[in-house]
């Protein structure tokens, strides 16, 4: 039905847009008054800080596109350029490179948020996966990203990564050839990459609306994992959520500048301050730190095919997490026994991480092997069998109750302008 | 008791770790020095970075290029003008071509490279009985241990102990991953005469010359902490602000 938007902005220009174009009264349900309940903790946080994040690091990244040379011969040179001659390259190319890990750091929180507070259940499954294709987009990313400064690393492990799938039998050959552009990693592999690293960036931002639009539709979750039931369970976005993810976001200002201002390489391989050489094979080949955990999968399987399957499976097996975990309960907090063994989960991961940067003997196959055993447990086994025989603690009635200490519902302005009773 | 057993496996974890071998080449961990650009404070000094740069070029510079430095940077080593201009044009530089279309050379400007001991990595490893001194612009951040790693190289030169098979041409340095090196010992005592007067003993140009290179790797060290520090506080600061709102908007919800 075709129709003028009946805008309550009252600046003419605003209004006049608005009432062609809704788009102001459209930020102000979704992110002004938006009914947000009203017992997050600060793990609701990192959602706005994994799309400040994004931002930075596409902004840092069109400015250093603009001094960077996607060529084999060039590329390592440029970015000495822009670390040396450009005004504040340094400063873009730390924040840029340091970004991704802090990408990962607050995207890995997110997710061990949704999974400790079972936001992957219904009815936010698929809100969920649409998280894990925005992990993937993510991962490829970073991949390529790095890479682009075409140092040793970046040569090899795109090597050892683009190799991996030669395992499958038949095609694998033809689509590494394919890949790669050539017979190597070379010239057409770097211009490739850098041109979908620029790529990708922008279908994440297609794929982070559809996370929020998702999310706007069934609403978020809360550390209790009771359903919203009446207006009192809520408080409007803004300014409440507002203001507290801004205490969240000037935190993680502080971690990320005390990275790139006095550590700047401190997550970063020695071996990528050497140029790209073909011909030398460097000692260890790691990955990024935010890759180890998976690449200690690969490596401790002894068969190639299997272990890139498990590689790829451990990401994978998150779109099902909404069907295989079987408890209706979502949040750990009534879950005596899966707020246990989370933990041992995430401990599992940490091993696996550990195990990632050392090379695969004695010792680190042992722990590697055992980790990923019961990383895949964890899904495949536990979490079934769990949902069926563990004994929920009682749900409190809603989420007023607890919160509300004995002080009544809540004023009904909840809109309030703080600042007018100061 | 769930969480005990995986506070357990954590500290198992952590002991694994840390017991874990240094070094699959089994090349000692180099012992840490004190440097003036350690810590969050630290700033280059400059007087040890200028003596650093008279070692690399009176004795590193013969065999090592430093491609991504200009001779106008050395105004980060507190170097004024006059003196670079001086340093530059003492250097003969590729010019490009000539009227005839042949390769011409003439005295360096301060936006002159740093001049390459050698035309390409062939004319190198020809000349290093196949080893590739590589280039120094970038070695501190290119080696784990960084600094202190290069310290311990450049003064741990010594004989092969008895029963060590050594290669025609190669050295003992204890430091380097597999014991061998291709670079014959750089620094004896004497080697250069510094103009301050100051000793030049084997320590102490291996002390000035790292403190050279940490500073070629790292030109943006100074400033980069300065604007740290600015950031890092700034954002405490708006930190305490921003909760104290946060809590006054709360308020009424609490
Ligand atoms: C006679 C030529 C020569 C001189 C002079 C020389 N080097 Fe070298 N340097 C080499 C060669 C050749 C290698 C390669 C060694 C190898 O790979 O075995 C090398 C390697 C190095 C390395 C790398 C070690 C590693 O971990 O791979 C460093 C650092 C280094 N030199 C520093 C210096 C410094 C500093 C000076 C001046 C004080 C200097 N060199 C003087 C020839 C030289
Ligand atoms: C979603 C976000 C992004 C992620 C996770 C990401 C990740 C990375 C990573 C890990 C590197 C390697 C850093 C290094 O070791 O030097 C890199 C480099 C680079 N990225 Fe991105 N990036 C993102 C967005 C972008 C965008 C949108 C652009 C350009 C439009 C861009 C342009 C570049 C360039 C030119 C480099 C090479 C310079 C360098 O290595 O510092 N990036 N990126």
């Amino acid at each position: 039905m075709a129709g003028l938007n009946k805008s309550e902005f009252t600046n003419p220009v605003v209004n006049w847009i608005d009432t062609r174009l809704p788009i102001f009264t459209m930020m102000q349900t979704e992110y002004g008054t938006f009914p947000t309940p009203r017992n997050f903790n600060y793990f609701w946080n990192f959602g706005a800080l994994a799309m400040v994040t994004m931002m930075i690091m596409i902004a840092t990244g069109i400015f250093l596109a603009m001094n960077y040379q996607p060529n084999a011969e060039l590329a390592f040179g440029s970015i000495q350029h822009i670390m040396r001659d450009v005004n504040y390259g340094w400063l873009l190319r730390y924040v840029h490179q340091n970004g991704a890990s802090m990408f990962f750091i607050v995207t890995y929180i997110h997710i061990f948020r949704g999974m400790y507070y079972g936001s992957y259940k219904s009815p936010r499954e698929l809100l969920w996966m649409i998280g894990v294709v925005i992990l993937l987009i993510m991962m490829a990313t970073a991949f390529m990203g790095y890479v682009l400064p075409w140092g040793q690393m970046s040569y090899w492990g795109a090597t050892v990564i683009t190799n991996l799938f030669s395992a499958f039998p038949i095609v694998g050959q033809p689509i590494v050839t394919w890949l790669w552009g050539g017979f190597s990693v070379d010239n057409a592999t770097l211009n490739r990459f850098f041109s979908l690293h620029y790529l990708l960036p922008f279908v994440l931002v297609g794929v982070v609306f559809l996370h929020i639009a998702a999310l706007h539709v069934v609403g978020s979750n809360n550390p209790l994992g009771i359903d919203v039931k009446s207006p009192q369970d809520t408080v409007p976005f803004h300014p409440y959520y507002t203001v507290k993810d801004s205490v969240g976001l000037c935190v993680f200002f502080i971690v990320y500048a005390v990275l790139v201002f006095f550590a700047p390489n401190f997550l970063g391989d020695a071996n990528n301050f050497i140029p790209a050489n073909p011909l030398q094979t460097p000692a260890d080949i790691v990955p990024e730190w935010y890759f180890l955990p998976y690449y200690a999968i690969l490596r401790s399987v002894p068969n190639k095919l299997l272990g890139v399957c498990m590689m790829f499976g451990s990401i994978l097996i998150l779109f099902v997490l909404p069907w295989l975990d079987t408890s209706r309960v979502r949040s750990a907090r009534f879950r005596p026994i899966y707020r246990q063994i989370i933990w041992v989960w995430v401990v599992a991961v940490i091993a696996l991480g550990v195990c990632g940067a050392h090379k695969p003997e004695g010792i680190w196959v042992v722990i590697s092997r055992v980790a990923t055993l019961y990383y895949f447990l964890h899904f495949l086994v536990i979490l079934p069998i769990l949902g069926k025989l563990e004994r929920p603690l009682p749900l409190p009635e809603s989420i007023s109750r607890p919160v509300i200490g004995g002080g009544g519902p809540m004023p009904s302005g909840a809109t309030a302008k703080p600042m007018e009773k100061a | 008791m769930m969480r005990g057993v995986s506070q357990l496996l954590t500290m198992a974890l952590i002991a694994v770790a840390t017991a874990a071998p240094a070094n699959a080449q089994d090349a000692p961990t180099a012992p840490a020095q004190r440097w003036s650009f350690d810590g969050p404070f630290g700033s280059f000094d400059l007087a040890a970075a200028q003596r650093g740069f008279q070692v690399y070029s009176e004795v590193c510079a013969v065999c090592h290029a430093m491609q991504y430095l200009h001779y106008r940077d050395l105004a980060g080593v507190g170097l004024n003008e006059e003196q670079i201009k001086a340093i530059a044009a003492a250097v003969t530089v590729p010019q490009g071509l000539n009227d005839q279309g042949e390769p011409k050379e003439g005295p360096g400007t301060p936006a002159s490279q740093f001049r390459s001991p050698f035309p390409n990595d062939q004319a190198k490893r020809a000349a290093h009985n196949g080893a590739l001194p590589p280039d120094l612009s970038l070695i501190v951040n290119a080696r784990e241990g960084h600094a202190d790693y290069l310290y311990a190289l450049l003064t741990s030169f010594a004989d092969a102990p008895p029963g060590m098979q050594m290669q025609d041409g190669m050295n003992y340095n204890k430091f380097f991953p597999g014991h061998q090196i291709a670079m014959p010992p750089p620094l004896q005592d004497g080697r250069v005469t510094y103009a301050d007067g100051t000793p030049a003993t084997v320590e102490q140009m291996a002390h000035d010359v790292v403190t050279f290179l940490t500073w070629a790797a790292n030109p943006e060290m100074v400033e980069r902490k300065q604007i740290g520090w600015r950031w890092v506080l700034f954002f405490l600061i708006m930190t305490g602000l921003t909760y104290a709102v946060k809590r006054k908007v709360w308020s009424d919800v609490h």
